[in-house]
């Protein structure tokens, strides 16, 4: 399609150039510099979708993203949901289609790059317009470390979509000049096509800086397609303009419906004229402006409709001399057309009343009912809004630290003002942080400003269409009416907040940029009480809306939580482990071979370490070396048992609790000397055990001479578990004498392997015999090695977790996290013998004498044996007991417990459990029942051990 | 994302700290002789107030220190930080 749209001359563009590209399936031609909203209407096409509940037409009715009505899908070169048509820069091949209001997500994966920048400035301007460069300038100047960012593509804000006058230059010129300083100072930021989304505690703001959207297929593969900045300025610059404001009237949504300066910025930023002929209507004189260059750009203005009794005598004047008639005195009451505005209908406006109206034909309706100061950033950072009675606006209301606004976003409308305002805030800045604003800051010269004639709050327009309100749109991406307000405040409702939500007003993309404000006034109309008291609804990040492919950075896939893998990890890949996540760790959870599945494979690598030898990675147990001469006085404050009496070379097994007594974490110590220790926790604690130790060592004992370190990555563990793991010890370390005698149960020896130091400890977590051989990750595969080549005789079998659940549980040795819960006592566990009677206190001890911690009925831990023999419990089934007559209690079924653990035994030939039961320990014997999928399974209460309860296997 | 001075480094952000709740809460000289009653204030009772509180934080991210700070809880704003070993500040 032909650009039948395009004004003679004017505009950003670069007419030397086409740019194809594809809408609705319909190929159109557009210029570099085109967004695809400016390009569209060039084209003369006004409609973009239908709108989300009422599938009313709707088109494009600003320049930027304040648009609530071009919502698009990108579909080339990636598909893209929710973009606005007025901020997609066109490039060559790109394909859209309208959407009403909702989006649909990619099916393909985003093969783009997304990243973030840190970055600390002294000042941080958002907003590249005459009074974001203004104060740039300064700072800059002063040698203050600065960034400024700007959303558009270019600097310049409002200046590129007017005609001003910089020093008798087009004001661009300045803005070109402006710009090469800032390049020239080496501590100076300057991103476009960055829009500062949200603005947090202490001078902390997030940006999206658009990196290759623009390029579309020619976008460099190596440059990341959009960049989060988390900026850090010691004082924040808001320079953010401001939002033209609509006037609401009945069927005030059709396309050709345009904010005012919008169609200001179309001509002059993009050289498009939105219309052939034009009702410009306003209750203020920044209409005019539109109305009288749109005249110029060869537009047949039709009326200027102007809401103020007197409208604007000055500006009248101006139109007149072009032969523009002014209506002052008089409103749009409605329009006609239906894809696409073909009437304003005009009436006679006074004191509130609506004259008798007519038709006044146009293809382009334009509308300003003031600015409302994008005073987002402002509002997020906690700012305070004040209403201005006579701007018909919410202005920042107080002043913050580290944070001032300036230009149209502090209600300064003129250029003067905005460029003697900008840098004013900027010196202000510079002086709070003690540098010297003094140096060359000349600031160009703007004509004097004319004093405009006082605007018209006016929010709506009488709807005399007998629609009353139905049709008079406040959000129109909500396809929210004055008549949903007037249901709300009707249903009794007061704070803007609960009309937000009533309504939906403001919840959409848009976010009520042109909205927001409009829903305050006329509530404040509906309900007779000031503007200010109704106040705004609360700003929040995101300004607009961000990918979460942004936010997620780098941070997705197998980056998005480190993964923590031992130096066994591709002998594991390699033997076809299967793994499982514990934490962040990859561990393998069994070894499958050909045609076993999980149950077979677990069964097979049980009995090898019941019967022969077994060797797992244990590498991920947690390790804390804990050193200095108050080592043993730490250990005994915080472990239930005492461990300043274990001699040097032996280990011993201790339980940690918290003040409320209840268990937090088991794990073996080994002493290495009288002031070190060796600290084993569960894989899952590490973090959490060292953490306590040193808030219990700096918080409530800074007296102790104790440091602690965590050494989990220094160590691998190998447990070699089975009656054959002496032998296999044995044939690796030769020189130590692996007797019972010599190295007995609970006792480490250190000993080297080819020069190489390994420690060996008789630690079972199986109650087989078994040895845990350390070594320095550097030689763990090699030492792994070494023990499967010397068991290859008595058939060693590497086994994962599983297998190590099942043994440790056959044993009860409860897992803290599974088999307990935070409300566990080590004599729930029936662990009385690992506490300590000796000691005076221990962090725990306590709360043992609590009342409820005596209670009988306290949950324990027990066995369960289904007496089929067959079924497996699923862990977390309740615990029912049945009345004598066999029948279950009348609901609520009183629950005993619940199955903390449960697997099939190899040793035992049937499946069993662990499970905390009240009273458990005083149920042995009794049989209670378990539901599973729907039928009762009578279970028998045991106690824990349920494998060699004698300890007979440990010494081999 | 707020900073937080810790005592030893410096400003850092606020996702390198960790909280430890009411600070000048000291662990009983002798538990043994405390009633249930005093026990539990212990182990479970803490204020909450609203304004300035005394409270634990950790730089577990960074020194791994901790320390002490009056913040005030409806602004979430540090007044001061100041070290365990330090008497809790006088406030106004």
């Amino acid at each position: 399609m032909t650009s039948t749209f395009r004004a003679t001359d004017g505009g950003r563009i670069d007419r030397s150039a086409t740019v194809d590209f594809t809408f609705d399936g319909q190929v159109y031609t557009g210029h570099p510099g085109d967004t695809l909203a400016s390009a569209l209407l060039a084209a003369g096409r006004h409609q973009i979708a239908t709108s989300i509940k009422l599938g009313r037409p709707r088109g494009i009715a600003a320049a930027w993203a304040e648009d609530p009505g071009g919502l698009v899908q990108i579909e080339e070169p990636f598909p893209e949901p929710m973009l606005l048509a007025t901020t997609v820069e066109l490039h060559e091949g790109l394909a859209a289609h309208g959407l009403p209001g909702q989006g649909r997500l990619a099916e393909v994966p985003d093969s783009a790059r997304y990243d973030a920048v840190h970055h600390h400035v002294d000042v941080l301007v958002v907003g590249a317009g005459p009074a974001g460069l203004a104060a740039a300038l300064t700072a800059a100047r002063a040698g203050a470390r600065v960034a400024l960012v700007d959303e558009q593509s270019e600097a310049g804000g409002s200046l590129l979509g007017g005609t001003d006058r910089l020093d008798d230059a087009p004001a661009l010129e300045w803005v070109t000049a402006a710009v090469a300083e800032l390049a020239g100072h080496p501590d100076v930021l300057h991103l476009q096509r960055t829009t500062a989304f949200g603005s947090y505690d202490d001078g902390f703001v997030l940006a999206l800086e658009r990196r290759t959207d623009h390029l579309g297929t020619a976008a460099p593969k190596h440059i990341s397609r959009q960049r989060v900045w988390r900026l850090r300025a010691r004082s924040i610059v808001v320079a953010t303009g401001a939002h033209e404001r609509p006037v609401v009237f009945a069927d005030n949504d059709r396309p050709g419906i345009m904010l005012a300066g919008a169609a200001r910025t179309f001509l002059h930023h993009y050289g498009v004229l939105p219309g052939r002929e034009a009702v410009v209507f306003t209750t203020n004189d920044s209409a005019y402006d539109a109305a009288l260059d749109l005249h110029r750009a060869g537009v047949r203005v039709q009326a200027v409709v102007d809401a103020r009794p007197e409208g604007s005598p000055r500006r009248r004047e101006e139109c007149e001399r072009a032969g523009i008639r002014v209506l002052p005195g008089a409103v749009v009451t409605g329009t006609r057309g239906v894809e696409r505005v073909t009437h304003a209908l005009v009436a006679p406006f006074a004191d509130g009343d609506v004259g008798a109206g007519s038709a006044i034909a146009c293809d382009l309706l334009l509308v300003s009912g003031g600015w409302n100061p994008a005073v987002h950033l402002f509002s997020q950072a906690r700012g305070r809004l004040r209403y201005d009675e006579a701007l018909g606006a919410f202005l920042p209301g107080e002043e913050l630290d580290g944070l001032s606004v300036t230009g149209a976003a502090a209600g300064v409308f003129d250029l003067a003002g905005c460029l003697a305002d900008g840098r004013r805030v900027a010196r202000a800045a510079l002086t709070a942080q003690t540098i010297d604003p003094a140096g060359v800051d000349r600031l160009p010269t703007a004509p004097e400003p004319v004093v405009p004639t006082a605007p018209l709050v006016l929010w709506r327009v009488p709807d005399t269409s007998g629609a009353e309100g139905s049709t008079s749109f406040v959000d129109l991406q909500r396809d929210a009416t004055v008549a949903d307000i007037a249901r709300a405040v009707g249903a009794g409702l007061r704070s803007i907040e609960h009309i937000k939500r009533y309504t939906t007003i403001g919840t959409a993309h848009d976010q009520g940029k042109t909205s927001g404000v409009l829903t305050s006034g006329i509530t404040a109309e509906l309900l007779g009480i000031p503007v200010q008291a109704t106040g705004t609804t609360t700003f929040r990040p995101p300004y607009t809306p961000v990918a979460f492919a942004a936010l997620a950075g780098r941070d997705r896939g197998r980056l998005f939580d480190p993964e923590r893998v031992t130096s066994l990890h591709d002998w594991h890949v390699a033997a076809g482990a299967v793994f499982e996540d514990v934490g962040q760790w990859k561990r393998p959870r069994y070894y499958p071979r050909p045609g076993e599945d999980m149950e077979a494979a677990v069964l097979r690598e049980c009995a090898a370490a019941r019967t022969g030898v077994g060797i797992l990675d244990g590498s991920t147990l947690g390790k804390i070396d804990v050193q200095g001469p108050d080592a043993a006085v730490l250990l005994d404050r915080l472990y239930t048992n005492m461990m300043s009496s274990l001699k040097v070379g032996s280990v011993r097994y201790g339980v940690m609790c918290g003040v409320d007594g209840m268990v937090i974490d088991d794990g073996t110590v080994l002493r290495l000397a009288e002031d070190r220790f060796l600290v084993l926790t569960t894989t899952g604690g590490a973090a959490k055990i060292l953490d306590w130790m040193e808030e219990w060592a700096q918080t409530e004992w800074p007296d102790l001479r104790v440091h602690c370190t965590s050494v989990t990555e220094q160590w691998n563990t190998f447990p070699v578990v089975g009656p054959r793991s002496r032998d296999v010890i044995g044939a690796v370390f030769p020189q130590v004498d692996v007797s019972n005698e010599a190295f007995p149960f609970m006792a480490w020896r250190d000993t080297t392997l080819d020069g190489v130091p390994v420690r060996l400890a008789r630690i079972s977590f199986s109650g087989e015999l078994a040895f845990e051989v350390y070594v320095s990750p550097w030689y763990g595969v090699a030492v792994w090695q070494r023990l499967l080549e010397a068991g290859h005789r008595y058939g060693i079998t590497p086994y994962g977790t599983e297998t190590m659940h099942v043994l440790r549980a056959e044993k009860g040795y409860p897992i803290i996290g599974q088999d307990t819960d935070g409300t566990v006592t080590p004599q729930d566990l029936g662990m009385e013998w690992a506490i300590s009677k000796k000691k005076a206190d221990f962090v725990g001890k306590r709360s043992f004498a609590r009342r409820a911690n005596q209670d009988p009925l306290r949950k324990q831990l027990v066995g369960l044996l289904p007496v089929d023999r067959r079924t497996v419990l699923p862990e977390g089934s309740q615990i029912v007991e049945l009345h004598a007559d066999g029948q279950l209690p009348p609901p609520p079924v009183p629950m005993l417990g619940h199955v903390t653990s449960s697997y099939r035994s190899a040793e035992l030939a049937r499946p069993f459990a662990l499970a905390l039961v009240k009273g458990g320990r005083s149920r042995i014997g009794d049989t209670v029942h378990v539901p599973v999928n729907g039928t009762l399974v009578p279970v028998e209460v045991t106690g824990s051990v349920l494998v060699d309860p004698e300890g007979a296997r440990r010494d081999g | 994302m707020q900073l937080i001075e810790c005592p030893w480094c410096g400003p850092r952000e606020e996702v390198e700290f960790h909280y430890g709740g009411q600070a000048h809460v000291p662990y009983p000289d002798n538990p043994a002789e405390v009633s249930d009653e005093e026990w539990a204030h212990y182990v479970f009772f803490r204020d909450n107030t609203k304004g300035r509180f005394a409270e634990r934080w950790n730089h577990t991210a960074g020194c791994r220190r901790w320390f002490n700070a009056i913040r005030d809880t409806a602004t979430y704003r540090f007044e001061r930080v100041y070290r365990l070993d330090g008497p809790k500040p006088v406030t106004p």
